[in-house]
């Protein structure tokens, strides 16, 4: 059947064997460890199974309201995601046509992908401190005793966090779009228009189903890369705005029971879930395609 | 992508079709096609100038302001630079807490860009050059990359119950009677920090020099077997330099974000060990802005260093 392999080849499999349960080894033995019997500690041996850190979990986590916390940071995710897909879209199109400008929006967007997330996200909660000072001092001068009595931040999970997680997931999306129109081919788009079709219906029955399976690659870059963020989001986020990956960074040098892999479990289930449906997602999209050639 | 189905298309622009409707509707119709990449541009170039071109100006004119332990007061003063680099120079040739704080980083720098480098590259070669079938390659690429899309500190954690004073590592050892006493130095250390750095990024070098490899042409390396190129020659000789752009997009990246890092740090040094980043952070924790301000300006000093030595390597766009 198969001629020879080298040995080199069996010695290369071994290394990546051996990575990829490095990868994957570490992952497993929390999830298994979430499974802990009440009695159980953070470390084997397993004192019986059981699902108790998850019922306690799912009670909350003491002073930290985990919860509230999962439902931000998926409302936040799934806004980034969609925003990701569009803007992107966008974008991708405007730099195959070229623009003024668009070397300089290029660069920007590489800097943000390099820039240190301590440094954008101070930047972000700086220039939001001062964004209030200056909304509080207008409201004054103009006598709005109400308003300024009221008024707390303009920092919050749907302004400043969508827009920091934005800039950490947008280079993502781009990037993808370059890759996607570098390989594009023009012909179908020049077919469809001398078949006299707008350059809305070439848009939406030639070009879109073509590069759909890329824009779920989007998707799935904007959603888990907004879901896991927390570098970035540390100091961008209004006060009790917390993300979920911020509770658990915070949890790491509290918490002293499994409840913390439970909540681990359940965080990387929900990865897990949307990596899978955005997989499938993937395949039926590029068959689809394959099928209709 | 194959380009079978516009076989034969005649490749005329329908542009200089319809010039029989008026030279308004002909303007306004140029005006429109010629505008269109301006709008379609335009919420991207605005979500990076509000969220990213805006917070790095504002971080630089906060760092020559003012504090005090209850207020920020816009002033033109390099009181916050001074305090950054307080006594560097006369502490010489002893490192003062700045110095120090960047040698350690750099350290962490060097030791993840060299491991992540040497295991990206060989896995990279092997997913390229001795897996033969393009659904093979594609799973093993998957299998990855699947990691960098869960949470970061949640793989950190997970080291927790392997590495701990009691645990798997430790027990493992012990019951091989290896060591007597637990090892220590598992967690919460410089090794804990460099492991978690490992496991995170190489997924950053294993992309780009994939990709860089997947174009080299398979002739090339035939031809220098074939010129008596030994494997080793052929790799160092071939497959290095053309994989050149692929290894200094993966550098680019792993060194900046072990820069600028202070998660991983925080997490895996137990909350023991100093960083560039991890300066700002606590600075920031005590509202100190300004002076966090002025250390992220250094520290984004240093990281555009670093990395327009890596560009001048080579075209990033190209290689896309």
């Amino acid at each position: 059947m198969r001629e020879g392999r080298p040995l080199a080849f069996y010695a290369l499999a071994a290394v990546f064997g051996l990575f990829a349960l490095f990868l994957y080894g570490p992952m497993i033995t929390i999830i298994v460890l979430s499974f802990q019997g009440p009695t159980g500690g953070l470390t084997f041996p397993m004192h019986g199974v059981s699902t108790h850190w998850f019922m306690s979990l799912w009670g909350g986590l003491g002073v930290v309201d985990i919860w509230a916390a999962f439902g931000r940071s998926l409302r936040l995710g799934l806004a980034v995601m969609v925003l990701t897909v569009v803007i992107s879209l966008l974008a991708g199109y405007a730099f195959r046509r070229g623009f003024r400008g668009a070397s300089l929006v290029f660069y920007a967007a590489v800097a943000s992908l390099i820039v240190p997330s301590i440094i954008v996200s101070l930047g972000i909660g700086v220039q939001f401190r001062l964004l209030d000072a200056a909304i509080k001092w207008t409201a004054e001068a103009l006598g709005l005793a109400a308003f300024t009595e009221s008024f707390a931040t303009s920092a919050g999970t749907f302004t400043s966090g969508l827009g920091v997680h934005l800039t950490w997931t947008l280079p993502f999306g781009l990037l993808i779009m370059f890759a996607v129109f570098n390989r594009f081919d023009p012909r179908y788009e020049e077919a469809a228009r001398d078949l006299g079709a707008t350059p809305w219906q070439t848009f939406r029955h030639v070009v879109l189903p073509l590069i759909a399976p890329s824009l779920v690659g989007i998707a799935l870059f904007g959603f888990t890369l907004s879901w896991d963020e927390a570098a970035r989001s540390s100091q961008a986020l209004g006060s009790d705005q917390n993300t979920l990956p911020l509770e658990l960074t915070g949890l790491t040098t509290t918490v002293t029971n499994p409840e913390i892999y439970a909540l681990g479990t359940v965080t990387t289930t929900v990865s897990f879930a949307v990596i899978v449906v955005s997989l499938l997602l993937f395949r039926t999209l590029s068959r689809r395609q394959a099928r209709g050639r | 992508m194959s380009d079978g189905g516009a076989g034969g298309t005649v490749l005329l622009r329908p542009s200089a079709v319809p010039a029989t409707t008026g030279v308004g509707v002909w303007l306004r119709r140029l005006a429109s096609r010629a505008a269109a990449p301006y709008w379609q541009a335009a919420p991207l170039a605005l979500v990076f100038a509000f969220f990213f071109v805006l917070p790095l100006v504002v971080t630089v004119v906060v760092s020559l302001w003012r504090y005090n332990e209850y207020s920020i007061t816009p002033a033109l003063v390099g009181d916050n630079y001074a305090s950054v680099f307080s006594g560097c120079l006369a502490e010489l040739p002893s490192l003062c807490l700045t110095f120090k704080t960047y040698v350690s980083t750099l350290k962490f720098c060097v030791l993840a860009w060299a491991l992540t480098l040497l295991l990206g590259f060989t896995l990279a070669y092997f997913l390229t050059f001795h897996v033969r079938s393009l659904t093979g390659q594609m799973t093993l690429f998957l299998i990855c990359t699947i990691p960098f899309w869960t949470s970061n500190v949640i793989r950190m954690i997970s080291w927790v119950p392997l590495l701990g004073r009691n645990g798997l590592v430790n027990s493992f050892l012990i019951s091989a009677g290896l060591t007597r006493e637990p090892l220590t130095w598992l967690l919460f250390s410089d090794f804990s920090v460099v492991l978690a750095f490992v496991h995170l990024y190489t997924m950053f070098m294993i992309v780009p020099i994939f990709n860089s490899m997947s174009r080299i042409d398979r002739a090339l390396l035939e031809a220098a077997r074939d010129a008596g190129a030994s494997g080793w020659q052929a790799l160092w000789n071939v497959v290095v330099p053309l994989s050149k752009p692929g290894i200094v997009i993966g550098s680019i990246f792993v060194v900046t974000m072990v820069m600028g890092d202070y998660v991983t740090i925080g997490v895996m040094g137990g909350q023991q060990i100093a960083s560039a980043g991890k300066v700002i952070q606590v600075q920031l924790s005590y509202l100190q802005f300004p002076l966090a301000a002025a250390n992220a300006v250094v520290l984004l000093a240093v990281v555009l260093m670093v990395i327009a030595a890596m560009t001048r390597l080579v075209d990033v766009r190209k290689e896309l």
